[in-house]
C-alpha cells in the first residue's frame, strides 16, 4: 500500500488528481477500523494530518450565506468543536460530544465524518438542522464546489464528491436560535447510533431545521415536519410572544418527524422503536430549544 | 468492611483460623496490591498476543461461513503454492485423535464430513507473516453443500424432521436424540395434584436468557514452540494448563510429557477459555513446520473462537401459602448447548442442583436439559448454570410477593436457606448459610438521593448519559431486590485438585519463600492471594511467585470459584510441611520441645521461650522444598432420577440490591446504584474481594441491559464491540459492598469461593428494579428499549 503525505494542501489536491483511489485518512477513527477490519484494501492512502489548515476554523461572511458563517476546517477534532464552538455552533457540538469516547472525539473530525457519509454519522443531522445553506467544500485541482448539504448525501455511505475531490471545510451559519441533538444508544457512552435527531430554531428567517440519523438509507431532514412546525410558529405569532408551542403541535411534530423516517429492523434496534423515538426525541429538543427561546426572548425584554 | 467506607466484620466459627500466626499487614486479610497490577495499568504487562519468537510463524484458521453444511470437498493446492506459506493442514493431516472437549470428546480440532457452527474452524495455515496467511486463506476453496440448521427447541425436540446435530451413531458421551444431557431433581412428594392444592397462591412464568458471552478483553493467542525431543513448549493465555494439555496431547499423537505448557499473560477468561480455542492449531502447525508458531486471534475471531453463556428458556411455577410459605417449585430448564457438548453436561448438573435458590421447598420437581443445535457452541460462564435459574426464581418471588401483598425482601427472608437446611437434592448445608442476613444488610444501606434535575442537570447520570436525550423527562426511579445460591469448585465425583509446591531458601541474607503452581492467574488476584499465604505461613517477608507451568502438578481450573480455596488451600498446606520441616530440622538439630512454635518476622518462636533463632541461621544454605495436593472433600453425581446426592463442595451466597433510573418514554435504563453483600467466610484479600463482586455485579447489569450475541438461523450478526456491547464506565454504577465473614469449617481459612455469586443476582435485582419503574412484566434478558417501549 503505498502511504502519500502531502504536506500542503494543493499537494494533497495534486495527489488527489493524480490518485484519484487514494483514501484520504484525517483523525483515521473510521479509516483504521475498516483496514483493521479487513473490509478496505485501498492502493494508496492520502494522509491529511500535515496540512494544518484543516484543523483551524474561522468565522466570517460568505456570499450565498446570511450573517456569520463558520469555516470550519474538515479536520477539527469534536473535541475542540465542543470546547470552542459550542456557542456558534451550538447543535454540532452537542452532537460532537455524543461520539464515541474521549480518545475518539480527540481524533474524530466532522470531515472525517462526511467522507464516511454513514447514516449512523452524529454530525449529519446536526448539519442538516443548521440550515439549508450549509456548504461543504469541496476542492480539486479544477477549483472550489460549494455541496448543499441536502445534496450531499447520495446513498448508503456514499456521498457527492467526486473522486478529485477533498474537503477543504464545511460552511455553516452561526446559531441564531437555540439548537439541539438527540441520540439514542443502548448503552450510556460509546454507542454507534440506533437513532438520531438534529434540531434547530432559526428565528431570523422564522424556519427551523431537522436532521434525522441511522432512520434511513441517509441522513435526511423532516421537510413536512419543518413546514409544519414553521407555520404554525408563523401562524400563532409564536417567534413574537414566545407563548407556549402546546402539546397538541408538539405532539404533531414528533410525528411528522417520525413518518419522515424508514428506518430498518437490524441488530441494533427495530424499525418501530426507532420510529418511537424519533418522536420522542422531537418532541424533547423541540420542548428544551423553544424554553431556551421563550427565556431569550424573556431576558431581552427585561 | 465496605468498598465506601468501614462496615461490621463478623467472624465466627473461628476453628480454622486458629492457626494464623502471624498478622503481617502483607499477609492474609491485608490488601498488598497485586504483583502484575501496575504493569497492566501502564500497558507494560505482556499478554499473550505479545509472545515473540525468533523465526516464528504466524497461524491462522479458515472458519466456516455456514452454521450447518456437509463439506464436500477441501482443495488447498493453491493456498500451499502462495510464497511464504510455510503449511496448510485439514483435518487429513491430524497425527493423532481428530476430536477433543473437556467433557465429552466430540469436537473436531479441524471439521470433517460437516460443520456444525457458522466460525468452526476447517483448515489452518502457517505463513511468515498474518497479511500472507491471511491471502493464503482466501485461496483455500472448500465446497460445502448448505444444510438447513437445527436452532430452535422444536428444531432440537424432533430430530426425525429436522434432522440430528450429531448422527446418532457419531454420538460420544450419554447423548441421545439432540440432547447434550439432561438432569432431574426431585424431592419432597415432587409436584403433582395433591401438591398443588396445598398452595393457596400460584405463580407461573416463562422465562429466557440471551447468549451472554465472556468478551474477555484479551484475544485467543499463544506461541507453539517445537522442541528437540520431538515435543512443543505451548505458551498460552488459558484457565487450566493441564486440562489444555490433556486435550492437546492426543491430537498431535503425542504423549502428556511431550507437550509443555506455560502460562502466558490472560487478559481475562470468565470462563470463555475453559475450552481449547488455537492451542491445537498452533501445535499442529509447530509440529508440521518444525518452527515456533504463533496464532492471535482478531475481536471477531475471538467471537467464533469460543464458548458462550448458555441461552436458556425457562418455565417455572412456584406454589406458596397465603402467609408466603413455598410449598412446591416445579421447573423446566432449556439450555441451548450449541454444536458441541463444551461443559453443557456440568451446566446442566448446576442449573438443576441449583434451580430453586436460597430457599427451603418442601417439594421440588425440575428437569435441566441441554440441547445440541447449529448454534454456537455454549459452555463455562462465570455463574455456569446457576445465572440462568437465579434470574428466573428471582423473578418468580417478585411476581409471588406482589400476588401475596407481602414485602419481596420479606418474603425472601421467610423462605431463606440457613446452615442446616436442605436443599432439593438432599444436601444438607452444613455451613453458615446468611441469606437473610444478606438480604437485610443490602436494604438497610442508605438508599441513594432521589434525582433532582431541577437544580442539578448532570446529564452523565441521566438514562442515556451524554447522548443527551433526556433532561429529566419521563424517568421513574425503581428499586430491586434478588439473592443467589452457588457451589464453589467442582462437583458431582469430580476431584478437582489443586498442586503446590513452595520452596524455602535462603537468598541475600534474607528467607524467601517461592511458590510453584501451575494456577492461571486470569485477573482474579491468586498471585497475590498466593504471595500473602506464603507471608503468614511462613513469617517470611519476599515471596517469589514461579511461572505457571506444567512442570508441577494440577492446580485445576481457574474457575469455579475455585481457586483460592483450592489452589489457595494446596500453597497453605505445602506451606505449612515446608514449616514443619524447618521446625523439625530445629528439633533434631538444637533439641528443642516446644509445642507453641511459629514463624514470625524472619525467626522460629516459641510462644513461651521466645524467640529462638533466625530462620536464615536456621536454613543456612540448605533448601526445603515441598509439594503438596489439596483435596476438598468428595462429592457424588446427582442420581439420574432422582437429582440426590451430596453434590456440591460448598455454597455461597450474595444479596443485590438495585436502584435505577428509568427512562420510560425510550426505554433507556441507568442503573444508579448496585449495593451487594455476600459472605466470604474469610476475606484473604479484602481489596481483591471487593473487586471481585464488583466486577461480577458488573458482568450481571451486562446481562440485565445490554450484553447478547445475536444469532440469525444459527448467524452470529454481531461479533464485534460495536454491535456487542458492555458496560462502560457511565454505565458502571457505585457499588456499596458489604462482606460478611462467616467462617466455612471445611475450607482453608474458613474461606468461600467469591467470583461468581455476585454475577447470578445482580441481574435479577436490575430488571426488578426495571420492573419497578415500569409495571412491566420483563421476562428476558437482555431488556432492551423496545421491551420497554413496547415496539
Ligand atoms: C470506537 C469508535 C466510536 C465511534 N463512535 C462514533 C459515534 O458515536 N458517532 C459517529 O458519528 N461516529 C463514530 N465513530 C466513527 C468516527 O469516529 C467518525 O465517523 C469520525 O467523524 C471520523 O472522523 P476521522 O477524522 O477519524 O475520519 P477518518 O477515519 O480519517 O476518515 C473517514 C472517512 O472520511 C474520508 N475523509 C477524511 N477526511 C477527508 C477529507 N478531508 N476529504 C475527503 N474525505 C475525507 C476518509 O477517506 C474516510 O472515508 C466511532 C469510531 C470509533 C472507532
Amino acid at each position: 500500500m503505498e502511504f502519500l503525505r502531502p504536506a500542503t494542501w494543493d499537494e494533497a489536491l495534486a495527489a488527489k488528481a493524480e490518485n484519484p483511489s487514494a483514501l484520504p485518512i484525517s483523525g483515521g477513527t473510521d479509516v483504521m477500523v475498516e483496514l483493521n477490519f479487513d473490509r478496505h484494501r485501498p492502493g494508496a492512502l492520502l494522509d491529511l494530518n500535515r496540512i494544518t489548515e484543516l484543523t483551524e476554523w474561522e468565522s466570517g461572511t460568505y456570499e450565498g450565506q446570511d450573517g456569520e458563517v463558520i469555516r470550519l476546517g474538515a479536520a477539527v477534532p469534536y473535541a475542540r468543536i465542543t470546547k470552542e464552538l459550542s456557542g456558534p455552533l451550538q447543535g454540532l457540538s452537542i452532537a460532537g460530544n455524543t461520539v464515541g469516547s474521549p480518545q475518539i472525539r480527540n481524533r474524530g473530525s466532522v470531515g472525517g465524518n462526511l467522507g464516511g457519509a454513514s447514516p449512523a454519522g452524529d454530525a449529519h443531522p446536526a448539519l442538516l438542522a443548521a440550515g439549508k445553506d450549509v456548504f461543504v467544500e469541496a476542492e480539486s485541482v479544477r477549483g472550489t464546489r460549494l455541496i448543499a448539504i441536502d445534496d450531499f448525501y447520495v446513498g448508503v455511505k456514499r456521498n457527492s464528491l467526486q473522486p478529485d475531490e477533498l474537503i477543504r471545510a464545511v460552511r455553516i451559519p452561526v446559531a441564531d436560535g437555540p439548537q439541539q441533538f438527540s441520540k439514542i444508544g443502548t448503552r450510556n457512552a460509546m454507542v454507534i447510533a440506533v437513532c438520531a435527531f438534529g434540531f434547530a430554531l432559526h428565528p431570523k428567517n422564522g424556519t427551523v431545521g431537522t436532521g434525522i440519523g441511522s432512520a434511513a438509507p441517509t441522513p435526511r431532514r423532516a421537510p413536512e415536519a419543518e413546514q409544519f412546525l414553521a407555520d404554525e410558529l408563523a401562524e400563532r405569532g409564536l417567534w413574537q410572544s414566545g407563548g407556549l408551542i402546546g402539546p397538541a403541535a408538539v405532539q404533531r411534530f414528533g410525528e411528522l418527524v417520525s413518518a419522515a423516517a424508514s428506518p430498518i429492523d437490524d441488530v441494533r434496534g427495530s424499525a418501530a422503536y426507532r420510529r418511537h423515538a424519533l418522536a420522542v426525541m422531537a418532541r424533547r429538543t423541540l420542548t428544551w430549544t423553544w424554553n431556551e427561546y421563550t427565556q431569550s426572548l424573556r431576558s431581552a425584554a427585561a | 468492611m465496605s468498598a465506601r467506607n468501614s462496615a461490621t466484620r463478623t467472624i465466627r466459627g473461628e476453628k480454622n483460623l486458629q492457626d494464623i500466626t502471624t498478622a503481617h499487614p502483607d499477609g492474609i486479610g491485608g490488601s498488598p496490591l497485586r504483583p502484575d497490577g501496575t504493569l497492566k495499568v501502564r500497558g507494560e504487562f505482556a499478554y499473550s498476543s505479545d509472545l515473540w519468537h525468533e523465526d516464528m510463524l504466524w497461524g491462522m484458521a479458515l472458519r466456516s461461513p455456514h452454521a450447518h453444511a456437509r463439506i464436500l470437498s477441501i482443495d488447498t493446492t493453491e493456498a500451499l503454492t502462495q510464497p511464504g506459506v510455510y503449511a496448510v493442514m485439514t483435518h487429513e493431516d491430524i497425527p493423532g485423535s481428530k476430536y477433543y472437549g473437556l467433557e465429552i470428546q466430540d469436537q473436531p480440532a479441524l471439521a470433517f464430513g460437516k460443520v456444525r457452527y457458522h466460525g468452526e474452524a476447517v483448515a489452518i495455515v502457517a505463513a511468515d507473516h498474518p497479511e500472507t496467511a491471511r491471502r493464503a486463506l482466501a485461496k483455500i476453496k472448500v465446497e460445502y453443500e448448505v444444510l438447513a440448521p437445527i436452532t430452535t427447541e422444536e428444531h432440537c425436540q424432533n430430530p426425525e424432521t429436522f434432522g440430528y446435530v450429531h448422527e446418532p451413531e457419531e454420538y460420544r458421551g450419554h447423548a441421545s436424540g439432540n440432547v447434550v444431557h439432561s438432569q432431574k431433581v426431585v424431592s419432597g412428594l415432587g409436584v403433582n395434584d395433591d401438591v398443588r392444592a396445598m398452595a393457596d397462591v400460584v405463580v407461573v412464568g416463562e422465562y429466557e436468557v440471551g447468549m451472554q458471552d465472556q468478551a474477555f478483553l484479551g484475544p485467543e493467542s499463544g506461541l507453539a514452540v517445537p522442541a528437540e525431543d520431538g515435543g512443543i513448549d505451548l505458551y498460552i493465555a488459558t484457565q487450566w494448563l493441564h486440562v489444555d494439555r490433556q486435550q492437546v496431547a492426543p491430537v498431535l499423537g503425542l504423549p502428556e510429557n511431550k507437550v509443555r505448557l506455560t502460562l502466558a499473560g490472560v487478559g481475562g477468561a470468565f470462563g470463555g477459555r475453559e475450552d481449547l480455542s488455537m492451542q491445537i492449531h498452533a501445535c499442529l502447525l509447530a509440529q508440521r513446520t518444525g518452527k515456533p508458531v504463533k496464532i492471535v486471534y482478531s475481536r471477531e475471531e475471538s467471537f467464533f473462537g469460543h464458548v458462550h453463556r448458555h441461552p436458556a428458556k425457562m418455565r417455572y411455577e412456584h406454589g406458596a401459602t397465603r402467609d408466603g410459605r413455598l410449598v412446591y417449585m416445579d421447573a423446566r430448564i432449556v439450555l441451548d448447548g450449541g454444536a458441541y457438548a463444551s461443559a453443557s453436561p456440568a451446566v446442566v448438573g448446576n442449573a438443576s442442583s441449583l434451580s430453586v435458590g436460597p430457599y427451603e421447598v418442601p417439594n421440588v420437581n425440575v428437569l435441566a436439559i441441554a440441547y445440541y443445535s447449529n448454534n454456537p457452541s455454549c459452555g463455562a460462564m462465570r455463574g455456569f448454570g446457576a445465572v440462568q435459574a437465579c434470574f428466573a426464581y428471582e423473578t418468580q418471588l417478585d411476581r409471588l410477593a406482589a400476588e401475596l401483598g407481602m414485602d419481596p425482601v420479606e418474603l425472601r427472608q421467610l423462605n431463606a436457606v440457613s446452615q442446616g437446611s436442605h436443599l432439593p437434592t438432599g444436601q444438607v448445608i452444613d455451613a453458615p448459610a446468611p441469606v437473610a442476613e444478606l438480604l437485610q444488610k443490602v436494604k438497610d444501606l442508605p438508599l441513594p438521593p432521589p434525582l433532582d434535575t431541577e437544580h442539578h442537570l448532570d446529564i452523565r447520570e441521566l438514562p442515556g448519559a451524554l447522548s443527551n436525550t433526556s433532561h429529566g423527562e419521563g424517568i421513574v426511579r425503581g428499586v430491586g431486590y434478588a439473592v443467589g445460591l452457588k457451589n464453589v469448585g467442582f462437583s458431582e465425583g469430580f476431584d478437582d485438585y489443586s498442586t503446590a509446591r513452595v520452596r524455602l531458601e535462603v537468598i541475600g541474607g534474607e528467607p524467601v519463600a517461592m511458590v510453584h503452581t501451575a494456577m492461571a492467574e486470569v485477573g482474579q488476584g491468586g498471585v497475590t492471594v498466593h504471595g500473602q499465604i506464603a507471608r503468614t505461613e511462613l513469617g517470611v517477608e519476599q515471596v517469589t511467585i514461579h511461572p505457571a507451568n506444567t512442570e508441577v502438578g494440577s492446580a485445576g481450573s481457574t474457575s469455579a470459584s475455585r481457586q483460592t480455596y483450592m489452589t489457595g488451600g494446596a500453597v497453605k498446606l505445602a506451606a505449612e510441611a515446608v514449616r514443619n520441616e524447618l521446625f523439625n530440622l530445629g528439633r533434631s538439630r538444637y533439641g528443642w520441645t516446644y509445642n507453641d512454635l511459629s514463624l514470625i518476622g524472619g525467626k522460629v518462636v516459641s510462644a513461651s521461650a521466645g524467640v529462638l533463632i533466625s530462620m536464615v541461621d536456621l536454613l543456612g544454605d540448605q533448601a526445603i522444598d515441598l509439594t503438596r495436593e489439596h483435596h476438598h472433600r468428595p462429592t457424588v453425581p446427582f442420581d439420574k432420577e432422582t437429582g440426590q446426592g451430596f453434590g456440591h463442595v460448598q455454597y455461597t451466597f450474595c444479596a443485590h440490591r438495585a436502584v435505577v433510573d428509568v427512562d420510560v418514554e425510550l426505554g433507556l435504563v441507568k442503573v444508579v446504584e448496585l449495593a451487594a453483600a455476600q459472605d466470604v467466610g474469610k476475606a484473604l484479600n479484602p481489596l481483591s474481594v471487593i473487586g471481585q463482586i464488583q466486577g461480577g455485579s458488573t458482568q450481571g447489569l451486562g446481562l440485565a441491559v445490554m450484553e447478547e450475541i445475536i444469532t440469525k438461523d444459527g448467524k452470529v450478526r454481531n461479533p464485534s464491540f460495536t454491535d456487542y456491547l458492555i458496560p462502560t464506565i457511565l454505565d458502571t454504577p457505585p457499588q456499596p459492598v458489604e462482606i460478611m465473614e462467616l467462617a466455612d469449617p471445611n475450607a482453608p481459612y474458613g474461606l468461600r469461593g467469591v467470583g461468581e455469586a455476585p454475577t447470578l443476582s445482580s441481574t435479577p435485582a436490575i430488571v426488578s428494579a426495571i420492573r419497578a419503574a415500569t409495571g412491566l412484566a420483563l421476562n428476558r434478558v437482555p431488556v432492551r428499549p423496545e421491551h420497554i417501549t413496547g415496539t
